[in-house]
C-alpha cells in the first residue's frame, strides 16, 4: 500500500480493496511508527483525518466519489488550516491557530482529499535544508545524515519516506524542487499566478507559488488539477482556463525540442549530476526530441538578484508578526518598543533574521535605487532570457540542484554557500516561470533531479514530458533502502 | 519685519464605500470594537488585499473635479513602518504612480478675489485602526474596525499665505467631496481631516523657511486656530534668535496651541516599495468619461447657477450650494414655495436654527424640504405672517406634516380684515394712556421706534395672525391723529 502511487490508490479504492479509512489509518499508523527518523510532520491530524476519509467513503458509497476523494496527502505547514496549528516552521506562530483555510487546502478538501497533518519546513519558508526549522532538521530518507533541501523538505521526505502519497509544497527560489531533487522525488512549481496564495504565508509574495510533490508526474499531474486555477481572493493569480492537466500525459513526445542552457552545466555542477542529466537527455533522444544548446546569459546574477528582492518583499511581509493579535509575544513587556524587540527577537530564528535585516537594508532611502531597483532591471533581463530561448525550443532541461543532498550541519556556517544550492533554480521564480524537478540518477546513494522548464502555463507540457520519461525510466520508483525495518514490516507492504 | 506664511495641506477624506478598500468588511461607524475586522483587516497570516473597484471610481470623481490629470497606471506602494493599529506593519498608499496628478481648484478671499490653489496629487491609501489607551489600566486595547477604510489623501501645493486661505481652500474641498458623494464630510467622527504643513518667511522671500506639519485637525475652526497659532509661534521663535525645528506637531484644542510629537531625526525611514500582492491599476479613457458623465453638479457651477437663475447674493448663494445635501434642498423648497429667496433666508435662518441646535444633518431634517416648500407658499400667499409661519415651523418640527391642517387647528391664519384690526388698535391704544402721552410727547423723528410697543401688542391681542403691515399702518395712522 505505501509504495503505490495516489493514481494506484484511487484504483484500490473505487475498486474496494480498502476504504479511505483503512488507507488513512495505515498511514496515521506509519507515520507514528516512523517519522522520529525524519521528523517531516510538525502536526499529525489524525482525528480530522480519519473524519474526512469517513467522508470520503460514504461519498463513494453513494457513487458521488471524484478522482481524488479519501487520497491521502499531506500539507506544508505554511498553508494555512482551519482549527489546526500553522506553524510556518517558527516559535513565532507555535501558537498560532489558523480560523480559516487557505484556498489550496478549501480546494483539497472540497475535492475529498483527507489532510494526514502539517509537514515540516524551513522557517517562513526561507532555507535550503530544512535546518532553519524551529521544529528542528528534517532528515533524508535516503540518508538520516543528509539534509532533505528546503524549504519543503518536511513534504519532500514525508513523500520519498512514503509517509503520505503526496503533499503540497512552496516554491519562492526553489524549495520545490530542491527538495524534490535531493529526495528522489517528484515535484512542480507552476507558473507564477496559477495557484492561488490566499493562506499560504507569504515570504516574498511576487515569488512565491504553491505546487505538488509526488512520487510521480502522473500524481503530481492530479494535483494540480486540484490545486490551480483562478481566485478572487488573490488578485495575483491569474483568470486562465485550467486544463486538464491528466488529458495529456500520453502524448508522444517525437519533435520534442529541448534546449539546454550552457550556463546551468558549469564548473561548480557535480560531475555524477552532469553525467545523469545527460544521459536523461540522452533517453529523451530516444523518445523522439532533438535538442540543442541554448544561452541563458545573465544566470550568473540570478542568485545576487533574488537576494535583494525576496528579502525585501520578506522584510515588509513579516512585520505583521508583531506579539499584538496573534503569534508569540514576549513577556512582561515594560513598553511598546521593548515588546515589539524582544517579541520579534524571540520569535525569529537566524535566518529569518538575516533576510528581515539584508531587505530593511536594501529598502532603505538613499540604497532603494542601488539595490531594490537594480534587482528588479536584473530581474527583467533573466525574464527576457527565457522569453527569447523558448521562442526556438519547447522546454529546457538541466540539473535541479548543483550538489546531491549534503550533510547536516555542512553549509550552516556559510549562508553564501547555502544559497549557491538554488542557482538552477531560483532564476524561474524571478521569471515567474513553470519548472520540475524529477528523479533522473543517483550518486553515493542519494538521488540526482532533472529539471524541466517551460513556457508560462506549460504546465501540461512539463508533465507530458516527465511522464513519458517515468514511462521509460524507473528512477522514480527506487527508493531508499531501509524504508521498511524487517521489525516494521508490515503485510500491505507488497 | 515682514513675515509672509506659506501654508500647504493634507487632507485625508474617508472614501464612502460600503466596504473597505482591500476587503469585504463593513467600514459603518460606531460598531463595537473589532466586529468590523475580517481576517484581512486583521492582517492575519496568509492573507492577501483584493482591491475595491468602488474607491478607484470615486478617486477618478474626484480627479475630474478638479480638472487634475488622471493616473491611467496607478501602483500601490507599503509605506512600512510599526504601530499597533497598522496590523500589517505597513499601510498600503500610492507614492510613486498616484491615482489623480496635478490640479486645482478656486478659493474665494475675503476681499472678493479669487485664488487658484495647486493640487499636487490625490492618491488612495487605507485608513488605520485606533489606540485606546484610556480604557483598560496598564493597557493598550486596539480597535481595527476602521482599519483598511478607504482614503483620499488630497495634497496641496504650499499656495496659500494664511489660515483664512487655508481655511477656504478646506472648505472648497469639502464642498467637493461631500457634493461628489464620495466621502460624509463627518469631521468630527474623523471622516475629513487635515494635516497642516506650515512655515514663514521674510515677505519677497523665495526660498522657504522650515516647515511643520500639525496633524490631524478636524474642524475647520480648529484649522483656522491651529495655523494662527504657529504662524505666530513660529515669528516669535524667529524674532526671539530661535530657529524652526521640523518636526511633526499635534493640535491641542482644549489648551488651542500646538506641541511637538516627534523631530524630523525621530521620523521613520518608511522604506516604500512597491505593493507585491496587487497589481498596478490600469484604466483607460472609456472608464474615466464613463464616470465624467456622471459628475454631478459641482460647487462652483452650483453657486454660479444659483446666483443667475434664483437672483441670490453672492454670500448666500456660496454657504448653500457648499453641501450638496443643503443646495438639494434648498431646490427642492424653493421650487415648491416658489419664491428662491424666501427658501434661502429659511433655509439659512430657521431650519439651520433648529439643525444646528440638535445636532441634526440637514437630509435627516424632520421637516422634508417639500413640506418646508409648502409652509413658505403659505405666506407668499399672505396666509400666515412670518411669525406664525414660525409657529408652524416649529410643530412641522415636532412631526406635524400637513402646514395647513396645522394653521386651520392653531388659528394662525393671518388676519387681513381691516375692521377686526382696527378693533384691537383701539383697545390697545386705549388701554395704554401713559406710552401714548410719551410718544405724544416724542419728537416726530424719534415716534417710528416708539410704534414697536404697539405692535406687540397688537400681535399678541392678535396671537400673531394679524398682518404686521396692515397694523403698523393703522396704528401710524391713529397716533399721529391723536398728536395734532
Amino acid at each position: 500500500m505505501f509504495e503505490k502511487t495516489l493514481a494506484e490508490l484511487a484504483q484500490g479504492l473505487n475498486a474496494g480493496d480498502y476504504s479511505s479509512v483503512e488507507l488513512t489509518q495505515a498511514y496515521l499508523d506509519r507515520i507514528h511508527k516512523e517519522d522520529s527518523r525524519y521528523n517531516s510532520f510538525i502536526s499529525v491530524t489524525a482525528e480530522q483525518a480519519l473524519e474526512q476519509a469517513k467522508a470520503a467513503d460514504a461519498l463513494r458509497s453513494a457513487g458521488n466519489a471524484g478522482p481524488f476523494t479519501g487520497l491521502p496527502i499531506a500539507h506544508k505547514d505554511i498553508f494555512c488550516t482551519d482549527g489546526v496549528r500553522t506553524s510556518c516552521g517558527s516559535k513565532m506562530l507555535d501558537n498560532f491557530i489558523a480560523p480559516y483555510n487557505a484556498t489550496v487546502v478549501e480546494k483539497f478538501n472540497a475535492a475529498g482529499a483527507v489532510s494526514l497533518g502539517k509537514t515540516n519546513m524551513d522557517e517562513f519558508a526561507m532555507g535550503s535544508s530544512n535546518e532553519n526549522s524551529f521544529y528542528g532538521p528534517v532528515r533524508n530518507p535516503w540518508n538520516t545524515d543528509c539534509v532533505p533541501g528546503g524549504s519543503s523538505g518536511g513534504s519532500a521526505a514525508a513523500v520519498a519516506a512514503r509517509l503520505t502519497p503526496a503533499a503540497t509544497g512552496t516554491d519562492t527560489g526553489g524549495s520545490i524542487r530542491q527538495p524534490a531533487a535531493l529526495c528522489g522525488i517528484t515535484g512542480i512549481k507552476p507558473t507564477y499566478g496559477r495557484v492561488s496564495r490566499y493562506g499560504m504565508i507569504a515570504y516574498a509574495s511576487s515569488l512565491d507559488q504553491g505546487g505538488p510533490m509526488a512520487r510521480s508526474a502522473e500524481d503530481a499531474a492530479m494535483m494540480l488539477n486540484v490545486m490551480a486555477g483562478f481566485d478572487p481572493k488573490d488578485s495575483t493569480s491569474l483568470e486562465h482556463a485550467v486544463p486538464d492537466y491528466c488529458a495529456d500525459l500520453n502524448q508522444p513526445l517525437k519533435g520534442l525540442k529541448i534546449g539546454l542552457p550552457k550556463e546551468f552545466f558549469c564548473a561548480e555542477l557535480n560531475p555524477a549530476i552532469a553525467a545523469s542529466v545527460q544521459a536523461a537527455v540522452k533517453e529523451f533522444e530516444a523518445l523522439g526530441a532533438t535538442t540543442q544548446e541554448i544561452s541563458l546569459p545573465n544566470t550568473h546574477l540570478a542568485v545576487p538578484a533574488y537576494y535583494i528582492i525576496a528579502p525585501s518583499e520578506a522584510s515588509s511581509n513579516l512585520s505583521r508578526f508583531d506579539g499584538v493579535r496573534y503569534g508569540h509575544r514576549c513577556a512582561d513587556p515594560i513598553d511598546l518598543e521593548d515588546m515589539y524587540k524582544r517579541s520579534r527577537g524571540e520569535g525569529f530564528g537566524s535566518e529569518v533574521k538575516r533576510r528581515i535585516m539584508v531587505g530593511t537594508y536594501a529598502l532603505s532611502e538613499g540604497f532603494y535605487d542601488a539595490y531594490y531597483k537594480k534587482a528588479q532591471q536584473i530581474r527583467r533581463l533573466i525574464r527576457q532570457d527565457f522569453i527569447d530561448a523558448l521562442q526556438q525550443i519547447d522546454v529546457i532541461m538541466g540539473p535541479t540542484t548543483p550538489h546531491p543532498a549534503f550533510k547536516l550541519g555542512e553549509k550552516t556556517s556559510n549562508p553564501i554557500d547555502m544559497y549557491m544550492e538554488d542557482i538552477f533554480t531560483l532564476s524561474l521564480n524571478l521569471a515567474g516561470l513553470p519548472g520540475m524537478s524529477i528523479p533522473c540518477g543517483n550518486t553515493a546513494g542519494l538521488p540526482i533531479g532533472l529539471q524541466i522548464i517551460g513556457n508560462y502555463f506549460a504546465e501540461a507540457k512539463l508533465l507530458n514530458v516527465a511522464h513519458q520519461f517515468q514511462q521509460a525510466t524507473d528512477w522514480h520508483l527506487q527508493q531508499p533502502a531501509d524504508l521498511f525495518p524487517a521489525t516494521h514490516n508490515t503485510t500491505e507492504a507488497s | 519685519m515682514q513675515w509672509e506664511a506659506v501654508i500647504g495641506l493634507e487632507i485625508h477624506a474617508q472614501l464612502a464605500t460600503k466596504s473597505k478598500i482591500f476587503s469585504g468588511a463593513s467600514t459603518a461607524f460606531g460598531a463595537e470594537p473589532n466586529t468590523q475586522a475580517c481576517a484581512v483587516d486583521l492582517a492575519l497570516p496568509g492573507t492577501l488585499p483584493v482591491f475595491n473597484a468602488e474607491a478607484l471610481r470615486m478617486a477618478v470623481m474626484f480627479g475630474l473635479a478638479i480638472d487634475a490629470e488622471i493616473g491611467y497606471r496607478s501602483v500601490f506602494d507599503r509605506k512600512n513602518y510599526f504601530y499597533p493599529d497598522l496590523p500589517k506593519g505597513y499601510q498600503t498608499s500610492q507614492l510613486f504612480h498616484p491615482i489623480v496628478g496635478l490640479g486645482h481648484i478656486d478659493i474665494e478671499l475675503a476681499n472678493g478675489a479669487h485664488k487658484r490653489i495647486g493640487v499636487t496629487r490625490a492618491h488612495l491609501e487605507e485608513d488605520a485602526g485606533k489606540s485606546l489607551h484610556d480604557q483598560f489600566p496598564g493597557m493598550t486595547g486596539i480597535d481595527l474596525n476602521r482599519a483598511g477604510t478607504p482614503l483620499l489623501e488630497i495634497v496641496s501645493e504650499p499656495d496659500m499665505r494664511s489660515a483664512e486661505e487655508a481655511v477656504a481652500y478646506v472648505k472648497k474641498i469639502h464642498a467637493i467631496v461631500t457634493t461628489l458623494g464620495i466621502c460624509d464630510g463627518n469631521m468630527s467622527e474623523g471622516s475629513f481631516r487635515c494635516d497642516c504643513n506650515v512655515s514663514i518667511r521674510p515677505k519677497g522671500q523665495q526660498e522657504f523657511g522650515t516647515r511643520t506639519e500639525t496633524k490631524n485637525i478636524n474642524s475647520f475652526r480648529f484649522i483656522e486656530k491651529a495655523i494662527k497659532g504657529e504662524i505666530e509661534r513660529q515669528i516669535d521663535l524667529i524674532e526671539e534668535g530661535g530657529r524652526v525645528i521640523q518636526a511633526t506637531r499635534l493640535y491641542d484644542a482644549d489648551k488651542d496651541e500646538t506641541r511637538s510629537m516627534r523631530s524630523k531625526e525621530e521620523a521613520n525611514d518608511y522604506r516604500y516599495f512597491p505593493c507585491p500582492d496587487l497589481l498596478p491599476i490600469i484604466i483607460d479613457t472609456e472608464y474615466v468619461e464613463a464616470i465624467r458623465a456622471t459628475l454631478p453638479e459641482l460647487p462652483d457651477a452650483r453657486h454660479a447657477r444659483f446666483m443667475e437663475q434664483y437672483g441670490l447674493s453672492d454670500y448666500d448663494a456660496g454657504v448653500i450650494s457648499a453641501y450638496r445635501d443643503t443646495a438639494d434642498y434648498f431646490e427642492t423648497t424653493a421650487r415648491v414655495a416658489e419664491d428662491a429667496k424666501l427658501a434661502a433666508n429659511w433655509v439659512m435662518g430657521e431650519l439651520s436654527k433648529f439643525l444646528n441646535g440638535n445636532n441634526i444633518e440637514i437630509c435627516n431634517s424632520p421637516v422634508a424640504a417639500d413640506i418646508l416648500g409648502q409652509l413658505l407658499a403659505r405666506i407668499k400667499d399672505g396666509t400666515l405672517n412670518g411669525n406664525a409661519a414660525k409657529q408652524v415651523f416649529e410643530a412641522l418640527w415636532n412631526g406635524e406634516t400637513d402646514v395647513d391642517q396645522v394653521i386651520e387647528t392653531k388659528g394662525l391664519k393671518q388676519v387681513t380684515d381691516s375692521g377686526a384690526i382696527e378693533t384691537m388698535v383701539d383697545e390697545v391704544i386705549a388701554a395704554a394712556t401713559p406710552q401714548v402721552e410719551q410718544y405724544r410727547a416724542a419728537e416726530p423723528d424719534k415716534r417710528g421706534k416708539m410704534l414697536g410697543f404697539f405692535m406687540g401688542k397688537v400681535m399678541q391681542a392678535s396671537k400673531g395672525t394679524a398682518n404686521p403691515g396692515q397694523v403698523n399702518k393703522l396704528l401710524k395712522v391713529k397716533l399721529d391723529a391723536l398728536c395734532d
